[in-house]
């Protein structure tokens, strides 16, 4: 029998961060991930880490105010106040550990500007931020000797009288089902990127741990938030870092203008990201795109500094796409890239049920509310991930294991065995497909009561499709057919919350934009949506509203 | 466009290790597609029992390599109007050196043993009182090439030494130990260079092949980086290696005659006190001899030896310390 002190399910930045620290606490921690450690999403963070180091005249109220600016004053300002403070402790720490951040000529960290802040304090290693820090945290990983279910994927949370006690998993690559047990649970599963289509989201990107934790009961808060970011590529959706425009990229139409000057006048394209996706969605809208896309230019910033600062981005433009940065710009359109919603959970991680905590971008704590400002997530992974370990830890005193009973484990076994006998029919891709696109279409950068309905009537249809598809494949061995079955499963839930998310909230606000009701209402939803899995409803959900946490910045009209 | 695909398949639950077969798939694809996009349309559309790895679809998260042709790739970034225009034939086969799970799914351990032989963490003494450690940025910069590395295993998979010698740290693990022994903040610089320099399998082991280079997705260069480490490693000291018996002997012999001599270089290699490869050498010496095959004892000058060796002087005049 498989048992620990804590498990935390994700191995990006946010469990790895909570795993280092919870491990420095000494306690008998495992990771559980589907995929290998480094292969996480975190990986493509691209631009940076926001921190307001005050050493250099920077301090962390102005950070805390742009991003509850950049939320559409939906965060949860005690939340946002933690993160800003906590900031530059937690960057310098991943310096400390060997991340080879960009430096200044004073051998000192060097920043950049990013969107929808007043000044420049993202700090970053290339294009390749990301990419660099969950290495590095990979290999703080080896050297505590961190206990890894590498290729392990999550089917099911055991919940004994309330609480969470573990989980049930499947090793990939025996097929193997058990049961392992903890104390406490943390959830940093990542995103849901594959609910729609395109999206910067890697394949494994499909809500798991949302969903997980809206079956067990605990409410998902704000799901209509879904950032779109501006510069991605058409048809795949990958992503080019908001660094382009941080060095000093500019956004054209197909008349060449500089159209952000319309829109926002002083900050031009580093608004935040749902104002830029906005505006490039009115351009090609109103005819000034091409081919449904904009242009990112940098041939301006020349060919040194797009080699040396934003290689990465050179790499995909060239090897995807054949085009020469310092040479052509480079059409992009708005895509999904980010889910700003999640489980709903205090400044310490804790969500609705104990012994499970939640961080990263499965979470919502909330401190990105309405539209996250780029290079804030890396930043709250490292916050909330160290916080909610340091939570779990005293929680796990206080707590004995869980019943260690065969049950949970059988009637898994059994919901499987259910699944793979199943008659012949459709398989996952085509129901995904299908919810894909649909989300996409409805839960746009615009959207209206109209096409949030057709969404609805859409992800109902999914729901009876995921009822009867079948697996192809009945082997046990790396059956990566069942696994994305499984994810089928969880994406349909996630695209309901989502969606219902999306219908409850009768305003504008951040990335929520309505063009049926066009302003937002801070008299009536100056509130988070929370949805919640409710069997006794015909939709299968119920939909609360929770109020937002108002410290010392009252909302006010939002410019850039 | 059209794409035909020859994918080599292996099933744990229904075949023997040493068993294989090839399944073909001809696919009508988007004109811009990736090796990756192809494979995926399989999996989805055609065969659900094809394994294989991939997530990020944009060369960095490491997953998706395999080989393509004879030779590893990152199948995401492999557009098949690069390789295959014409609806030529594309052949997928998994890793080499790595141990195969199912399909094109290799296994993971034998990379990451490796990565975890290097003490693959940075080793600082102390950590300032505040704030970040200071360093020159062009230091920092200079680990990129390094830090790029996103672990796919393509230059573990072609490793021509590795196909033979497993004990070899190889090519990933060695341009890791780079970036630390490089890094102005980690403190075991000598430790590092002498427990590569020591170690079985460690930087000597490289046969220069450069078929690392050739297939990296990155850039990393790692046998660049291996040759940077011997050269540090001799500079701090490290001299007791037939590597580095060999890299002198080679160089007093090309300066001397202009040409190698082989015979000597075999010897000075193993070192004049390291009695039995002198025995070793001398079986082979014998055979060589039986079958003409022994090179002089003493060499013969190379015409316009002089001219090498004014090349010899001008370089080590310009690198005078």
């Amino acid at each position: 029998m498989y048992r620990h002190d804590l498990l935390i399910i994700g191995a990006g930045l946010a469990g790895l961060r909570a795993a280092v620290e919870a491990t420095r606490l000494g306690l008998n921690v495992a990771v559980i991930s589907k995929v290998h450690p480094v292969r996480s999403h975190s990986n493509a963070a691209q631009g940076g880490i926001n921190a307001p180091l005050t050493d250099r005249g920077d301090d962390w109220e102005g950070h805390a105010l742009d991003t509850i600016k950049g939320s559409d004053y939906l965060a949860d300002q005690d939340a946002v106040e933690v993160m800003s403070s906590e900031a530059g402790e937690a960057v310098i720490e991943l310096e400390r550990m060997g991340v080879i951040f960009s430096r200044g000529e004073d051998g000192r960290l060097g920043t950049r500007r990013f969107g929808g802040q007043k000044v420049a304090r993202t700090f970053f290693v290339g294009a390749i931020t990301g990419s660099a820090i969950l290495h590095v945290l990979y290999e703080q990983a080896l050297k505590l000797g961190l206990n890894v279910y590498e290729e392990w994927f999550v089917t099911d949370l055991i919940v004994e009288d309330g609480r969470c006690v573990g989980v049930i998993a499947l090793d990939i690559k025996s097929g193997k089902l058990e049961a392992i047990w903890a104390k406490a649970v943390i959830m940093a599963s990542g995103g849901a990127g594959r609910v729609f289509e395109p999206s910067t989201n890697a394949i494994i990107c499909t809500g798991d741990g949302l969903a997980l934790a809206w079956r067990v009961g605990i409410p998902l808060m704000d799901m209509e938030m879904v950032q779109y970011h501006p510069t991605t590529l058409d048809r795949t959706g990958i992503l080019l870092s908001e660094g382009a425009r941080g060095e000093g990229a500019y956004l054209l139409n197909s008349q060449g203008e500089r159209f952000m000057h319309t829109y926002a006048p002083e900050y031009l394209e580093l608004a935040s990201r749902d104002v830029v996706s906005r505006s490039e969605q009115t351009e090609i809208n109103e005819g000034r795109g091409i081919n449904g896309n904009v242009l990112l230019d940098l041939r301006h910033l020349g060919r040194e500094l797009i080699e040396n600062r934003l290689g990465y981005l050179q790499e995909v433009a060239v090897e995807f796409l054949g085009i020469d940065l310092a040479k052509e710009p480079v059409p992009v359109r708005p895509g999904v890239h980010y889910i700003m919603g999640g489980i709903k959970t205090d400044v310490d991680g804790a969500t609705a049920m104990p012994g499970l905590y939640a961080a990263g971008e499965c979470a919502n704590v909330s401190v990105h509310g309405a539209n996250r400002l780029g290079a804030n997530s890396l930043l709250d992974t490292v916050v909330f991930g160290r916080r909610a370990a340091v939570h779990a830890a005293e929680f796990i005193e206080t707590v004995e294991n869980g019943s260690g009973s065969q049950e949970h484990l059988k009637a898994t076994e059994a919901r499987l065995r259910y699944l793979l006998d199943r008659p012949p029919a459709e398989g996952w891709a085509t129901i995904r497909n299908f919810m894909a696109e649909e989300m996409t279409k409805g839960i746009g950068v615009f959207r209206d009561q109209a096409s949030m309905e057709s969404a609805e009537s859409s992800i109902d249809e999914v729901a009876d499709r995921v009822e009867k598809m079948s697996v192809q494949n009945k082997g046990k061995v790396f059956n990566t057919d069942l696994i994305f079955t499984l994810e089928m499963e969880f994406m349909a839930d996630v695209a309901k919350t989502i969606v219902h998310g999306a219908l409850a909230r009768k305003e504008s606000r951040g990335a929520h934009y309505r063009t049926d009701i066009t302003e937002r209402d801070d008299e009536n939803w100056l509130k988070h949506t929370l949805v919640y899995s409710d069997d006794d409803r015909e939709a299968g959900v119920r939909v609360e509203t929770a109020d937002v946490t108002i410290t010392k910045w009252e909302p006010v009209r939002r410019a850039y | 466009m059209d794409v035909n695909l020859k994918v080599r398949r292996y099933d744990p639950e229904t075949m023997d290790q040493e068993q294989s077969r090839w399944d073909q798939f001809r696919l009508d694809m988007h004109p811009s597609s990736t090796v990756l996009d192809a494979l995926i349309h399989i999996r989805e559309n055609i065969d659900a029992t094809l394994a294989l790895r991939c997530a990020c679809r944009a060369s960095i998260c490491g997953s998706c390599g395999m080989r393509v042709n004879g030779e590893a790739k990152l199948v995401c970034k492999t557009r098949i109007a690069d390789i295959a225009p014409d609806g030529k034939e594309i052949i997928i086969e998994p890793m080499g050196n790595q141990g195969l799970i199912k399909d094109l799914v290799v296994s993971l351990d034998p990379f990451f043993d490796k990565v975890r032989q290097i003490d693959p963490y940075l080793k600082a003494a102390s950590e300032p009182d505040q704030g970040e450690f200071i360093a020159a940025n062009d230091a920092m910069e200079n680990l990129l090439t390094a830090m790029n590395c996103i672990m796919c295993g393509a230059c573990v998979s072609d490793c021509t030494v590795l196909e033979v010698d497993d004990k070899f740290i190889g090519p990933a693990a060695l341009a890791k130990a780079w970036r630390f022994v490089e890094d102005p903040r980690d403190d075991a610089r000598t430790d590092r260079l002498k427990e590569l320099n020591d170690a079985e399998g460690g930087i000597w082991d490289c046969t220069r092949c450069l078929k690392c280079v050739e297939v990296c997705p990155k850039d990393v260069a790692p046998m660049d980086r291996i040759m940077e480490l011997r050269e540090m490693a001799i500079n701090d000291g490290n001299t007791d290696t037939s590597g580095y018996r060999h890299t002198e002997s080679f160089n007093r012999s090309l300066k001397k005659h202009g040409r190698l001599d082989e015979a000597r270089l075999a010897v000075e290699s193993a070192g004049y006190t390291n009695v039995p490869r002198l025995m070793d050498l001398a079986s082979i010496g014998v055979k060589s001899l039986i079958r003409g095959k022994m090179p002089p004892i003493k060499p013969h000058k190379a015409d316009e030896s002089h001219k090498i060796r004014a090349l010899f002087n001008k370089v080590e005049s310009e690198h005078k310390p």
